[in-house]
């Protein structure tokens, strides 16, 4: 069984990712928080994903936004992912899309993505900027199924003790997210 | 019933078939030439793969579009200006005309008869495009071969 050597498949990879033809683009990125999968549709950044699945993750995809899915490169958010883990940049400037989120929960990111670096809000503020003030609840489940963690900073978001209570990608990452832009000590 | 056979990502098409088409367009052309056809191929691939109705057949679909590929790059290699024997400039080329007139036929037939008289592939390699071997390529295409002119005796 032939392989393909791999300069002709970055080659390739490349190719594909410049030609307007993918549907999505996904790749595998290392940060302090491990390795994430990074995915892209023609109109943006559309998952980010803690512990991946590539292959699992890829049939999703193609379900939600086509089958002409291929890890290729992905340089932009990538390169934007590393300036904030170095401590470099504050916020990120990459188109999202939204597309397959629900009405509400598209809502309640919309908002999220408003709730600046190295501060908090609470699930409660949340709802009620979303126009549902008793869905504290609801938006804890937002939070639970972000499709883009991390530059939709859900991980700014706690109970209103100040309590941590929960994060898709595990409590430890949530602390040191939280840590890392100086909003715990 | 036939069952039906969902698309997988493209990722995996790739991934499955990528280094076998390599092997192919490595015999036909010769390690240089490969590597662009290889590209081509599978751009081309990727740009009609949102357009497949089903998962089945990818194999012989992607030699299929292989074999254009090294049709083309054959073409190419001829130097400007020369004739191209029998043929009107504009003609379609052989493969054209029997994608067209194949495509009534069963997925099988209709692509060892396409990889056979359209691409001059030999039953070996069509064999490999449809996961069987040479002995069920040469009878898939004969027995396609049957059907045509059968059709064309209507």
């Amino acid at each position: 069984m032939t392989s393909v050597p791999e300069p002709l498949d970055v080659r390739f990879r490349s190719a594909a990712a410049s030609s307007g033809f993918l549907d999505v683009a996904y790749n595998l990125v290392d940060t302090p928080l491990g390795t994430l999968l990074l995915a892209a549709s023609p109109r943006g950044l559309c998952r980010i994903a803690y512990d991946p699945e590539p292959e699992r993750q890829a049939e999703e995809l193609a379900t939600r936004f086509g089958v002409r899915v291929l890890r290729a490169p992905l340089d932009d958010p990538r390169r934007q992912l590393d300036e904030y883990f170095e401590g470099r940049r504050r916020s990120f400037d990459l188109e999202l899309d939204l597309a397959d989120v629900r009405p509400f929960p598209r809502r309640v990111l919309e908002h999220l993505a408003q709730v600046p670096y190295g501060e908090v809000t609470t699930y409660g503020r949340l709802a009620a900027q979303a126009e549902r003030p008793r869905a504290a609840r609801a938006v804890g489940t937002v939070m639970n199924r972000n499709p883009i963690p991390i530059v939709l900073p859900c991980h700014r978001v706690v109970g209103s003790s100040g309590k941590l209570v929960g994060y898709g990608g595990g409590l430890d990452r949530k602390e040191r997210l939280l840590r890392l832009e100086g909003a715990l000590l | 019933m036939m069952e039906a056979v969902s698309l997988p990502p493209f990722e995996r098409f790739y991934e499955t078939w990528s280094g076998e088409i390599l092997a192919f367009l490595r015999r036909r052309l010769g390690p240089a030439e490969a590597e662009d056809a290889f590209q081509e191929t599978f751009l081309r691939a990727l740009r009609g793969y949102g357009r497949l109705e089903h998962g089945r057949e990818l194999r012989a679909w992607a030699y299929t579009i292989a074999a254009r590929v090294v049709a083309d790059t054959h073409r190419r290699r001829r130097p400007a200006g020369e004739p191209v024997e029998g043929a009107a400039a504009d003609a379609r080329p052989a493969y054209a005309e029997i994608e067209h007139l194949a495509g009534d036929l069963p997925p099988t037939e209709r692509a060892a008869v396409v990889l056979r008289y359209g691409y001059d592939l030999s039953y070996e390699d069509i064999g490999a495009a449809l996961g069987s071997n040479a002995v069920a390529a040469r009878q898939a295409a004969s027995s396609g071969i049957r059907r045509l002119r059968r059709k064309e005796l209507q």
